[in-house]
């Protein structure tokens, strides 16, 4: 019975279901569950790790159930002309996991196999990025540009304001009186116009909206119905396209935030309604018209770290046309597939690698600079410049975002004699011995691994993802090349999840002895004359058991980069507690900052074997070309702005701002806000002691607007 | 407001002013969910509570609300 959190972080959780909300895990297969008559509670048999039976009474049974390729996988892959691998799910390609057996068609999520969510989303943006790279040529070519009318001139006009009020069907027009909500509405100062529409969202209506607004004269609408969240961008293309700026529109949220969350009190859901329509008309009299400034595309992309992350993405960039710059530290490329010689499936990562190398080398779009480190980055999404140290001396490149491929290290454990005892090996040290066929394997026949080896412990609480996989993948080659060979692995939890499952069973059935152990009573380690020893407590006989050993191999993990602080703090993006990089969303923007114009990829992410990393590395590239492929960027249209005669340079805004997107000028003795990097949180505003910095679209006389007419 | 907290029909009136990335997220997803609560509250969004002045607070006490809200 295994517990397993191997992803991102997932650890943690349970750490903190055990330690914070007192959840029990218990490593045991439930005998059955039975309904007690009485109370219809569920009873649950189960045997406890002693052998003991316990027998515990439960209100709710929640069953993880696991996933099945789907009913129709044989059908679709039939008629795509795909293979499926054994268990009836999509087979992939060893080399590029997003890869069908059929150029051309791309799979991603859980039809290739279970997966996690950020996973499923990796995959979803590698497929794209490698169906982008067959498309490239065509890029753009099936785009008709929207265009929009020339914006009214406001100048002399008074507010003018157009209302529309929605029933959203029944969801608004059942609880909240909306004939009376439009009939309020018009009563309002600076109301022109007021409707009801049954869906504001409807393309009738935005025809109709477009119409008032030109007949009208509208120089402000306010739409009553859904969040602004979801609607407002919607409702701003319809301004647009009636020549009205997108800025001189507000709403109020009559939806979620009133008739669903008072579906049972018409009338006072109906004055609330009236209340927050009334506060958006007032803030609409303040809006002003706004034009978020452009800002262009440098079209080349700096990786930095050239493993396999790093030289995957380079590829991935130039197939789509993207010139890229690969800085890594080493001398050589490769970081760790360097010391990798096959993966759990069988592929030859050496060869993957040599062919990797020789496509980089010979791609004109690709340079690669070596022995170099990260002096100085400057600049922002579209506009970066770095200054990088190589032997050579400084360099500089431009460049439009930022690839951090930065990696992982191979932990170096102090424990179980390793360093002092040249029986105790890490598993790449006998991975290297097995594939360079060492002579010295010969005689060893006892070997003991140790898993978890400074992963999962105190100073570093996460799991290591691949060490599982890692220790299987060299037991079973010692055991294929040396069947009288004795191996046990000493284990916490094995984390062989989805199709690695398969060599789990592989192992145990050619006899390879797995002991569990748990964390406070760790395997020992000791010499025995030529030989090593290991001590460990077996659960299963409930006495501590001696393992004689010729060789003791540990899993020893990963730490991640040290440099990854440094990197980040260049950068502006963070780190997580265990010195990961933190990704935009933990599931749904794996790949991403907050930072717009850098990404992430590899084991600079965390822990992960060297399919994922392929993966992670061509939805990176999916994600940056998302900005490359742009000769312009449009800004945030509600960002900062400076009241020059206000402001007394005291630079509190400055040291505010989490975006570096205001500075004080010394020679303009003022505050200046660069309008591009600004995302228009509004910090500055609040910070400053003299009221000389304020927000377009949340401006302070906006604001005071909807706070005055509460009531 | 102490003659208020006799008066037993009485109800307090609050303004939220709330984090548009958080808060506000949170109150559409208490609609989506059908979660009920009193009717007694008016929504602010703001960029961030980083952009909250002070003196909105004060405004909205000073305006007539009975309490304020800052949530993010």
């Amino acid at each position: 019975m295994d517990i397993r959190a191997h992803g991102k972080d997932f650890d943690r959780f349970v750490n903190r279901a055990k330690d914070e909300y007192g959840i029990r895990y218990i490593r045991s297969m439930p005998s059955s569950i039975k309904e007690l008559q009485q109370t219809n509670n569920l009873l649950i048999k189960y045997v406890n790790q002693d052998g003991s039976f316990t027998e515990e009474e439960f209100d709710m049974v929640v069953l993880s159930v696991g996933l099945m390729p789907p009913k129709e996988a044989k059908k679709l892959s039939a008629s795509l002309g795909i293979e499926l691998e054994g268990h009836g799910f999509c087979k992939t390609d060893l080399e590029n996991p997003v890869q069908t057996s059929r150029p051309g068609v791309f799979v991603c999520g859980a039809f290739g196999g279970p997966k996690d969510i950020p996973e499923t989303v990796m995959e979803a943006s590698a497929a794209a990025a490698c169906a982008e790279g067959l498309l490239a040529s065509k890029r753009g070519t099936m785009i008709t540009p929207v265009e929009n009318p020339a914006e009214k001139d406001l100048r002399g006009q008074g507010v003018r304001t157009g209302v529309f009020v929605c029933h959203c069907g029944i969801n608004i027009g059942g609880v909240v009186d909306v004939p009376a909500v439009r009939d309020y509405a018009a009563t309002l100062p600076t109301v022109v116009y007021s409707a009801d529409n049954l869906f504001t969202c409807s393309q009738d209506t935005a025809v109709k909206m477009a119409e008032v607004i030109k007949e009208k004269d509208l120089t402000r609408v306010v739409v009553a119905s859904c969040s602004p969240r979801t609607h407002e961008g919607l409702f701003q293309e319809n301004c647009e396209k009636a020549g009205l700026n997108r800025y001189l529109f507000e709403m109020a949220n009559i939806r979620d935030q009133d008739s669903w969350v008072h579906m049972h009190e018409p009338e006072a859901a109906t004055a609330k309604a009236k209340d927050l329509l009334r506060m958006a008309v007032a803030k609409a009299q303040y809006l002003k018209p706004l034009k978020p400034g452009q800002l262009s595309v440098n079209h080349q992309a700096l990786i930095i770290g050239g493993g396999l992350a790093g030289i995957t993405a380079a590829l991935s960039l130039a197939d789509q046309g993207f010139a890229s710059t690969i800085v890594e530290k080493e001398d050589r490329l490769g970081g760790n597939y360097n010391h990798l010689y096959k993966t759990l499936e069988g592929l030859d990562t050496r060869a993957h690698l040599t062919g990797l190398l020789e496509k980089i080398y010979k791609n004109p779009l690709i340079t690669v600079v070596t022995s170099a480190r990260i002096e100085k980055i400057e600049g922002f999404i579209g506009n970066y410049k770095t200054t990088v140290k190589a032997k050579d001396g400084e360099k500089v490149f431009e460049h439009g975002i930022v690839l951090v491929a930065t990696g992982a290290y191979e932990n170096k454990p102090k424990e179980y004699l390793y360093g002092q005892n040249d029986k105790v090996k890490s598993q790449r040290e006998l991975e290297t011995m097995i594939y360079e066929k060492d002579s010295k394997l010969a005689a060893v026949k006892n070997i003991v691994m140790i898993q978890c080896v400074g992963s999962r412990d105190k100073e570093r609480p996460y799991c290591s993802r691949y060490c599982c996989s890692e220790a299987i993948k060299n037991a079973l080659e010692l055991k294929a090349a040396d069947p009288s060979r004795d191996i046990t692995i000493l284990y916490r939890d094995i984390r062989t999840f989805a199709f690695k499952e398969d060599y789990y069973k592989q192992a145990r059935e050619a006899n390879i002895k797995f002991i569990s152990y748990e964390e406070n009573r760790k395997p020992e380690v000791m010499a025995a004359g030529d030989k090593v020893e290991v001590k460990v407590l077996d659960p299963i006989l409930n006495e501590t058991v001696t393992l004689p050993a010729d060789a003791v191999v540990l899993s020893v993990g990963v730490v991640p980069n040290p440099e990854n602080a440094a990197i980040g703090n260049m950068l502006k993006v963070p780190t997580n507690q265990d010195g990961f990089f933190l990704e935009a969303h933990v599931k749904l923007r794996p790949v991403d900052f907050q930072t717009d114009g850098v990404f992430m990829c590899g084991m600079s992410h965390s822990p992960k074997f060297s399919d994922e990393t392929i993966t992670q590395a061509n939805a990176a590239v999916s994600r940056a070309c998302l900005v490359l492929s742009l000769d312009f960027i449009e800004a945030e249209g509600k960002t900062a702005y400076v009241n020059k005669e206000r402001c007394s340079a005291c630079g509190l805004c400055e040291i505010n701002c989490p975006y570096s997107a205001i500075r004080v000028n010394p020679a303009e003795g003022c505050a200046e806000v660069n309008a591009v990097l600004c995302k228009g949180c509004g910090i500055c505003t609040a910070s400053c002691r003299m009221n000389a910095v304020d927000l377009n679209g949340f401006n302070n006389e906006e604001v005071l607007a909807q706070i005055f007419n509460l009531n | 407001m102490a003659e208020n907290l006799a008066n037993k029909e009485w109800e307090p009136k609050f303004v939220a002013i709330v984090c548009n990335w958080c808060t506000y997220a949170g109150a559409d997803l208490a609609g989506i969910s059908r979660i009920q609560y009193p009717t007694n509250v008016r929504i602010i969004r703001v960029p961030c509570t980083g952009r909250i002045n002070p003196f909105y607070i004060v405004k909205a006490l000073q305006t007539g609300a009975d309490g304020v809200l800052v949530s993010g």
